[in-house]
């Protein structure tokens, strides 16, 4: 005998992520899920961004980790409300740890939250967590093959950050190659050339962010 | 990387579905694998005999089918097959589109013998 069954086998995530984008929403919050391999400069990336929108806006981050509270730390010496998420070993953030973790934060108090996602180039993409836009992270030392190798994380991101931009005669990365490629796959995506550490191109990033930001509140 | 804790998804599906129709034994489980999903069948499936052991879908085939990747074209209207993630309209170029298929990941459906 053969019974239909139908079922979407990740349903629990996107029923969650779902749920987290209406309350979201409700709050007037916009969400940003940053992606990238560990070494990239995510957290690097969201200390330079909460420094510029923290001026206009009132910025929360939640910090995910396998392990510890060393980036957590990071953001809450910038008087910033942050909580660490530890995975216990999970190479990815799910939709469900941020609906749990939304509670620890005062959501009235909110105008943007930023989420540091597990450093990894696969997993992370294959999970809806509520976002409104998705930043891709791929660093200059990295190597320029990345896009080609790890197609989903480029092609479900709304931008790439090029970052160490301003390490590159050191290595040979081809990022006219890597821009084609990505945007090849996904025409949409906005490419940045940054550097966290010298703030080259964080401006344009930040423009672009708040963009996007005020487009949602105008919908 | 994920393959183990979908699996175990799979199982909770499929013996709540069992445990609903009065099952005796599963035996065999249709997968939909879009191609876009990122899923590795091969892992699903060897994951799959390990965690079936001693339940009532121990011993059942897993069947898994791929479903290719296809978008449509909010500017032409047209639906086409692309061949890997290559998100723009092959007819007309557009840039505004919809993945139509390829990033299926359900259970389509089982085969069973009943208690009664």
């Amino acid at each position: 005998m053969e019974i239909k069954v139908v079922r979407q086998i990740l349903e629990w995530n996107e029923d969650n992520s779902k749920e987290i984008k209406e309350i979201l929403k409700k709050k007037g919050i916009f969400m940003i899920n940053v992606m990238g391999s560990p070494g990239a400069g995510k957290t690097s990336l969201i200390v330079e961004m909460i420094k510029r929108l923290s001026s206009n806006y009132k910025v929360g981050v939640i910090e995910g980790d396998i392990a510890g509270q060393i980036d957590a730390e990071k953001i809450d010496a910038l008087g910033i409300p942050v909580v660490q998420l530890n995975t216990e070993g999970a190479c990815h953030i799910e939709a469900m740890s941020i609906s749990h973790i939304l509670q620890y934060f005062d959501l009235d108090q909110l105008d943007i939250m930023l989420i540091e996602n597990i450093g990894n180039l696969v997993c992370p993409a294959e999970f809806n967590i509520g976002e409104d836009i998705r930043i891709a992270i791929l660093s200059i030392p990295e190597g320029d093959d990345k896009v080609e190798k790890y197609p989903l994380m480029f092609a479900t991101s709304e931008a790439l950050v090029l970052n160490k931009y301003d390490m590159k005669e050191h290595f040979d990365f081809n990022d006219e190659k890597v821009e084609n490629i990505a945007k090849d796959m996904n025409p949409k995506l906005h490419v940045f050339r940054v550097s966290t550490r010298n703030q080259m191109g964080m401006e344009e990033l930040i423009g672009w962010v708040e963009k996007m930001v005020r487009e949602k509140s105008l919908a | 990387m994920h393959e183990l804790s979908v699996t175990q998804g799979i199982m909770q599906i499929v013996e709540a579905e069992a445990k609903k129709n009065d099952v005796k034994k599963v035996l065999s489980i249709k997968l939909m694998v879009g191609v876009l999903s990122g899923v590795m069948p091969q892992l699903i499936q060897d994951y799959f005999e390990l965690v079936a052991v001693g339940t009532v879908v121990e011993g059942a085939k897993l069947i898994i089918e791929r479903v290719p990747a296809s978008i449509k074209c909010l500017e032409c209207q047209e639906v086409s097959p692309i061949d890997r993630m290559k998100l723009r309209c092959p007819k007309c170029n557009g840039i505004e589109v919809n993945i139509v298929t390829g990033k299926e990941f359900y259970i389509d459906s089982m085969e069973v013998e009943n208690g009664d």
